[in-house]
Parts: C-alpha cells; structure tokens; sequence
C-alpha cells in the first residue's frame, strides 16, 4: 500500500511539474504578451511583472525563480488590476467556487447512484427506460443551456427562485441543478451498467444460493463492487465540474473563482490565467491522487504487496 | 430407499431476442438420500439449467420454469414463492459453482462470506459463528483457518477457494448438494483432491449430491448413479455399472468412447461427429439422430418411449424396440 | 422389456412398422442445423438497425449533414449579414428561426454553426483515432520496456486537466477553428491510444491469433480476418463519443470566449451572443442553437451507446 501511494505521489508530482513548465513556455511564447519585449504601459504593472517574474534574468534563472514561487504557493500579480495579486483573488474567490463544487458533487454522486441502482433493478421496466433517457438527456444537454433554461423557465418566467448571485442556499439551487445534472447522469449510467453486469457475476448467484435476502444481496454483495468504476471517474467528473464552474458562475454571476478566470481569460490577463490554471490543476491533480487512495482502500486487490497471502 | 428430490417433467424456456431457447424440455429423475447422482452431457445440454431450475435460480425474465413439478422431501418447490424458496436456499439445499475465482465475492473477506449465510437463517452469536466457521474450514482443509478467515479471495489459490466455496455450502448442514462443475475450472491434480473432499464429506454429514458434470472422469470417481443428458433431455439413466459397463444409448456409447479408460487397454478414442441441435427449435424426434450411427427414419419421425432394462436403467432409444432389434439382427447377418 | 410411454410422445400404435429402417447417412445435415452464420459486421448491423433509439440518431446525424452543406444555401441571408434595423425579429415567413441582436438570420447561422460543430467533431474524433492507433498500436504491439515508457506517458499526459490545457492553448494560439482542434487534440489522443493498446494486447494472446499463427496462416490474413473486427468495435465506439465531447468543447470554449470569433457563426458562439438576449424574452435566439448543440450529442451519445452494444462480441447470441 505504501509503494502504491508513493508510486501515485510521484507521478502527482510530475504532472503538476509538467503544467507548470508548460504555462511557463507558453507565456514566454505568446507574442504581444507582458513577458516579452513589448511591455506594458503601466508603471506599477510593470513594476510588479519584473519583480515576481524576474524578467531581467536569463530565461533559466527565471523558470527555476518561478518554479520556487509555486511551490511556494505565489502566484503572482494581475496586470489589469495593479493592486491584486492571484493569491488575493484565489482567496476571496476560490471558497465560493468550493462551496458550488462540493455541493455539485454530493448532490451528484448521491441521486447519481440511487437513479442507477433504481434502474438496474428494474432492468427494461418503465423506471430504467425514464431514468436512461433522462441520463442520456443529461449528458447531451450543456450546462450552459441548461443554465440558461432554469433563469428562463424558474426565475424569470414563474418566479420560483433567484435568478443570479450567490447569498443564500436558495441562490445555490440553479447553478447546482446545473452543474450537477451532467455528471449525475454520467454515474447513474455507469451505476446501472456495472450494477447490471455485478448482478450477472457469480458471486451474486452465490449469494442467493446461501438464501440471503435481495436487500443484503445488493447492499452487501452488489453495491461495493458497482461503485468501483464510480470512483475511478471521479477525477474526470471534478474536472468536469471544475471547468464547469467557469460558465455557471459567469451565467449566474457568482463572484467565485471561475468568474475571476472567464474575466482573466477576455482580457488577456496573462498572470491571472497562469496563476490560475497552475493552482486549478495542482488541485485537480491532487483530487485525483485522493481518489487513487481511496480507490486502493476499497478494493482489497490492490494491496498487492502486502504480507501473508497466496500459497 | 427415501426419495429426497424427485423431478417430474421438468421443462425451462428462455425467451430471447431471437426466440424461445428449450433448454430442458420434460426432464424426469430422482434422488435417493445419501446418494451421489451425475448428471452428465456436453456444454448447453441443459444439465446445469436443471440444476438452477431446482435452487429456482433462473433468471426470470428471460428464463422461466415453463412445466413441470420439483419434489424436495415432499414439497413442490416450484410452488413456493421466492421468500419460501430463501428459507430453503443454502439451508436445506446448498450449491457450489463451477469457477471458484468467481464464485467469491472480491471485497468481502473469506470470513465473513463463510458466517453471512449461517447469521441469516440461524440466530447465532457471531462467536459461535465463528467457531462453527473454523469447524468448515477445518474440515474442508484449510490450514491456518484463525488467520485465513481474515483474508480476501486473491489471497488463495484456485483449490483453496474450492474448499471455501464447499464450506460456505455445508455450513448450515443442507441435505443436499447441488455441485455444478465443481472441478472444471481447477488443475488435474487438485481435482483429486476435491473429490476426495466431497467423498469424505458424505461420509461424515450424509449429504446427498447432484453432481453435474461433462467429464466422465470425475463420474467414476464418486457418483452412485448416472444421468445422461442430450439437447435438453435425459436420454438415459442408471447405476454407475450399468452406465460404464452396459450402455444402451448410442450417445451414451459415443461418450464413453471418446473418454480414455485404464480398464479397457488397445481400444481407440473416438470422438462423435458433429454438434448438437439448436435448442431454439429442437427436433421433434430424437434430437441425437443426425449424428446417431443406428439412425432409423422412425427416429427422425417421433421421439422414443422410455424402455426399463431394469429397475434402475432407464433409456429412451428406438433401438430398445423389438422391430428395431430385428432390423440389427437382419443387417448384421448380411 | 415394456417400453413405457413416456409424456409427449403419441401411443404405441401410430409408429409404424416400416418406419424401422436405416437412414440415409447424411452428416452434413448436423452442420446445416446450426443457424446461418453471419459476418461480424452484418450481425452487428443487424443489431444496430434493432436499436430504435440509435437509429433515430443516425438519421438525425444524416438529416443534420445534409442541411449543414445546403441549409446555407436555402436562405438568402448572408451568416454576417448585420442588417441592425430588423433586429430579434420572432419567427417568420422571411426569417424562419428568427434574427439575432445584429438582425442576423437565425436560421443561416444555425446551419452555419452546424458546419463547424461537425466539422470540429469529426476532426477531432479522425485526428484522435490516427494518432492514438499508431502510439497504442506500437505500445501493445511492441511491448516490454517501449511499452512501458509509453504507458508511463500516457498516464501523465491523462492526468492534466483536459480543458484547462485547451484553454491555456488557445489563449496562447489565438482562438481560430485550426487552433481549436488542435488545442482539442493535443491531449485528446490519449484516451483512444489506451484503448488501441488494450485490445491490441488483450487480443495479442488471443488463442485463436495463436492457433492461426501455428496453422500457418499469414500475418496480414490474421490482422483482417481476426484482429480487426475484434479491435474495431471499442475504437468505433469512442470515436463516435470523442465526437459529442468535441462538439462541447467547441461551443465551451465559444462561450467563454475562446471559439471561432463573431461574425462567423457556431453554436456556442450564438449561444453565448444569446445570453442576454433571452431575459428580455428573444427565447428564439438561444433556442435554436441550444436545440441542435443538445440534440446532435444526443443523437451521437445514443447511437455510440447503440454502436457499443451491437458491436460487443460478448453479447453475440
């Protein structure tokens, strides 16, 4: 187990390495960028750019300077407004991206499951047909659409709840629909499959043969194994939800992370879009180790090294 | 002798895509207590939908128990319904599966997949379970049986997960064993040994068996009595002597022939030719007639009655009728 | 010896007699029993076609090319033609889907939008495909230490965050449909190349490639006649569902920002132009392009879910 978590450390380690040289490469490769020659008019900016990027050093000083900064956890200045750095946007955004993203993500996972284990035990009946065609629905509607629908439809057209902004849980309700829809859909399909194809598995037939009751039967027997594939679509799921965010906090202006970056993004804000995609994907890569680890808890195979078995 | 389990014209239908699968159409046999009955025949020749028909574990849909009744001590099983049936499942009536690396669940260690079945029928502590658990293990084998119940399946070797899968059956004592396959999917050398186990285990519980299998060989070892299974039918049955040393079925005679035995030396291997039917529309003659060598028109026409050799040996073959037995005489003097 | 009757057989007396000879010995017969056997594409067609759902998506996706090379065409609207006085025009007779914010032809751009979400789609999901068979194909194929080295890439190329990446590219390329699909494939492959090389080396062992390859038969009859179908049906699979994902993309990256630049059209381009448009009740402007972004990644989903159950060999029956 402890080789398994230090393998999935490493190769952690490595992917984040590789992002942050590649954001690096590709500021330094933009043309019209702050980095290079053409500088910005603004004095503080500039100022603040030489100072955090080191531009008057040769390029490989510069690289290891940044690479220190990161692991640091300094993300730099923001060029458009002088008085920021990415570390005070990270700070005052990032919590409410957060809150949005737990949120999706236990709303998700939670009717996710209990729509697909609903299906697969109903396999072909009317619960499976209306739960896959709704899942399917899901997956193929964008979230930005479907964002736009709830303003149209529940805010503005009946009323029934706020069509923007993030103060209480009633504002959370749309954009979490919204987000939460598509990667529901995505484990209740993967639920119901592996679901179905556990159910087929001998050790299911076995246990009917010893006479235990259709609950315990999925519970105990089914249930653990189905999920197995869940979680190894988590990390791709919190990717999803994380980009995600980007649009829904831009529909429903929520002043969270994701907004700060769509901002960053239309005006060309280069240390913001650095900044914030190097700690968005040691995040998310972080998320995935997580997931590794559970994932080796869950399932006792994986424990390969470990003392006292085999013949 | 007491009848434990009588089967009277069985018959399980699968309804699928392409059209009803009859897989076993009007089965009949029995099973005296104490005693190991085979059941034998080639891959899809409905010997283990028999025996899921009788632990009601067909899957329904597609599968369904269409006719037909199933007598354990008595009680019509395809009467009862499927809470009725889990008091009898792994209590009264226990099954082993033909693959022992699936057989056992991967995230549940080997303890508890032992003490679940017993903790669901029987109010127990989960103290004496566990002594009842160590009991199994011990007697199918298992060395280290403390340390053991705490591991997971992949920590064991095919054979071992056999024993497991055995000791799970027997640990609420059933009076009969539903065994399909159970020594297929393991080496040679390790199929001795699991026979062995469930000789010495009817020798010490007394539990009758069923043992479904294709393989002959593992028939001679332990089996009292043989039924021999063709397209969905029983084609013959009787004692292991009158099935090794008399068989009267053609199929049965082209079975035996392609087994190599010790006890008859020079004699060649033969396999028999061809496949058997589809079972979406089985003949209505005999279904064995296209690959039979004593083939006669009647047996393409209707299928045959069954003919007593003696109280024991039962075969369904035109070649049992008087008219047929004339036919032989006269082609053999030409 | 009594021969009993047993239940479904008639009486005794309706056998005759001179039924009781010998049959003409006709093994073939016992071939011709079995059913007709069908080529893998043909059963997996005949599956397909069983599949209501996917061929409704198939139908759509034809109906959806087509319009997309004439819809253009059938309009008299040019995709940039501002024509400001005749603004969010409802539906009508001159305008069948409507004019946007600029009095754009609604109808023009939905077609126009189609083009390049297909387009995009198709691109990525063939770039995926040739890339990601060569890199899997040679992993598997080679095995050992290259394949280790390969896998090792792959694996930390599969952990970057896909969109952030794309978005990192194209805010440095500059967003234009060439550096879309590439920004959407630099990474894309990765996933179709883990395909490839499983079932290159799940096949590899195949006892049936190895009982070919002792029998003689020649290498390039063994690839067609036994790898090939056999490959094919996952690869076919994730094709069809790279292309949904690219569509999302696309019109992601539009939304924020990122995509092909106004004037010229693409449905989340329309989208995102729609935004506003739609509180003040112009629902028509989002309308069409959110119908066709969701329908064409249902009818792609549906008929990759389609494609995957008739081309599994498993479920061969």
């Amino acid at each position: 187990m402890t080789r398994y978590i230090l393998k999935r450390l490493l190769m952690m380690i490595i992917t984040i390495w590789i992002i942050v040289t590649l954001t690096f490469v590709l500021m330094k490769a933009v043309p019209g960028s702050p980095f290079n020659e053409e500088r910005t008019t603004n004095e503080t900016v500039q100022a603040n750019l030489e100072a955090h990027y080191n531009l008057d050093e040769p390029y490989i000083v510069q690289y290891l300077l940044y690479l220190k900064s990161i692991v640091t956890f300094d993300f730099g200045p923001s060029i458009k407004q002088p008085t920021e750095t990415v570390n005070d946007l990270l700070g005052r955004g990032f919590p409410i991206s957060f809150e949005l993203g737990i949120v999706t993500i236990i709303v998700a996972v939670i009717s996710g499951i209990i729509l697909g284990i609903l299906a697969a035990l109903r396999h072909n009946g009317i619960i499976d047909y209306l739960a896959m065609s709704f899942a399917v629905l899901g997956i193929s509607i964008p979230n930005f659409v479907l964002a736009t629908l709830l303003i149209q439809k529940l805010a503005v057209d009946w009323n029934l709840l706020p069509p923007a902004t993030w103060s209480s849980p009633a504002h959370m309700v749309l954009p979490v629909i919204a987000l939460a829809t598509g990667p529901m859909a995505i484990i209740a399909r993967l639920t119901r499959s592996t679901m179905l194809e556990v159910l087929t598995q001998d050790y299911i037939k076995m246990a009917r043969a010893k006479g235990l009751s259709p609950w315990k039967i999925i519970f105990k027997h089914a249930l653990k194994n189905a999920l197995m594939p869940v979680v190894t679509i988590m990390g791709t799921l919190l990717a999803g939800i994380l980009t995600g965010t980007f649009v829904i906090e831009k529909i429903f202006a929520i002043p969270g992370m994701g907004r700060y970056f769509v901002e960053s993004i239309n005006q060309r804000d280069y240390p913001v879009i650095m900044g914030t995609t190097v700690f968005y994907s040691a995040f998310l890569i972080f998320m995935l180790f997580l997931v590794d680890i559970a994932y080796g808890i869950l399932d006792p195979r994986i424990k390969i090294h470990k003392k006292g078995g085999g013949e | 002798m007491e009848k434990i389990l009588e089967v009277n014209d069985l018959h399980v239908t699968f309804t699928t895509y392409g059209g009803t699968v009859k897989a076993v159409r009007g089965v009949n046999f029995h099973l005296n207590k104490g005693e190991t009955l085979a059941i034998v025949g080639e891959s899809g020749c409905g010997k283990s939908v028999t025996s899921n028909a009788i632990m009601r574990l067909i899957p329904d849909p597609p599968g369904k128990i269409s006719n037909g009744s199933i007598l354990f001590n008595g009680k019509d099983l395809t009467k009862l319904t499927e809470k009725e049936m889990r008091q009898i499942r792994g209590v009264d009536i226990s099954m082993i599966f033909q693959d022992p690396m699936t057989a056992l669940n991967p995230t549940l260690t080997i303890g508890s997949q032992l003490i679940e079945g017993l903790r669901q029928h029987h109010k127990i502590s989960s103290e004496n379970a566990k002594k009842k658990a160590l009991e199994m293990m011990d007697l199918v084998g298992i060395p280290n049986p403390e340390v053991r119940m705490k591991q997971y399946p992949h920590q064991f070797s095919g054979g071992m997960r056999q024993r497991i899968v055995i000791a799970i059956a027997l640990i609420c004592e059933p009076e009969l064993l539903i065994a399909d396959e159970p020594t297929t999917a393991l080496d040679v050398t390790i199929q001795a040994q699991i026979l062995e186990l469930f000789e010495k285990i009817q020798d010490t519980t007394g539990v009758s068996i069923i043992l479904i299998t294709h393989d002959l060989g593992v028939v001679a070892k332990i089996a009292d009595r043989i039924a021999v299974m063709y397209a969905g039918k029983i084609i013959e049955v009787g004692t292991k002597r009158e099935i090794f040393y008399q068989p009267e079925h053609p199929y049965t005679q082209g079975l035996l022939k392609s087994v190599p035995r010790l006890d008859l030396k020079g004699e060649k291997l033969t396999p028999i030719d061809g496949t058997p039917p589809d079972l979406f529309s089985p003949p209505t003659g005999c279904p064995f007639t296209a690959r039979c060598p004593f083939a006669m028109e009647v047996c393409d026409k209707v299928y045959p009655f069954q003919s007593e050799l003696s109280d024991t040996h039962h075969v369904e073959c035109w070649l049992q009728d008087e008219r047929a037995k004339q036919l032989l005489a006269t082609s053999a003097a030409k | 010896m009594k021969p009993r009757k047993t239940n479904h057989s008639p009486s005794p007396a309706a056998v005759q007699d001179d039924w009781f000879k010998w049959k003409e010995k006709d093994l073939s017969k016992a071939e011709s029993v079995a059913r007709p056997s069908l080529s893998y594409w043909q059963d997996a067609w005949k599956r397909l076609v069983k599949n209501k759902l996917a061929m409704a998506g198939l139908i759509f996706l034809v109906l959806l090319t087509v319009m997309a090379i004439i819809g253009p065409m059938l309009s008299p609207y040019k995709v940039d033609g501002n024509d400001l006085p005749n603004q969010f025009l409802p539906p009508s007779g001159d305008h069948w889907f409507g004019t946007d914010s600029l009095g754009r032809d609604v109808f023009t751009r939905t077609w126009y939008g189609a083009r390049i979400s297909l387009f995009v789609g198709l691109m990525a999901a063939l770039i995926d495909f040739f890339v990601g068979v060569v890199y899997g194909g040679i992993s598997g194929y080679k095995g050992g230490r290259t394949d280790n080295i390969m896998m090792r890439i792959v694996e930390v190329l599969y952990g970057l965050p896909y969109l952030l990446v794309v978005i990192l590219l194209l805010v440095v390329l500059g967003p234009s449909l060439t550096t879309i699909i590439i920004a959407l494939t630099v990474t894309g492959w990765v996933g179709m190349a883990r395909i490839v090389r499983g079932q290159v080396l799940q096949i590899k062992n195949y006892e049936f490639v190895l009982a070919s390859k002792s029998f003689g038969t020649k290498t390039k009859r063994i690839i067609r006649k036994n790898l090939l179908p056999n490959t094919m049906g996952p690869i076919i699979v994730q094709m069809t569902l790279t292309v949904p994902s690219a569509i999302f993309a696309e019109a992601f990256l539009s939304f924020l920002g990122l995509g092909i630049q106004s004037p010229f059209a693409s449905w989340g381009v329309m989208a995102n132009d729609a935004l506003g448009a739609i509180l003040s009740g112009y629902w028509w402007t989002l309308f069409f392009p959110a119908f066709f972004i969701s329908f064409t990644m249902f009818a792609f989903n549906v008929l990759g879910d389609g494609l995957q159950d008739a081309l599994d060999p498993k479920l061969r029956k």
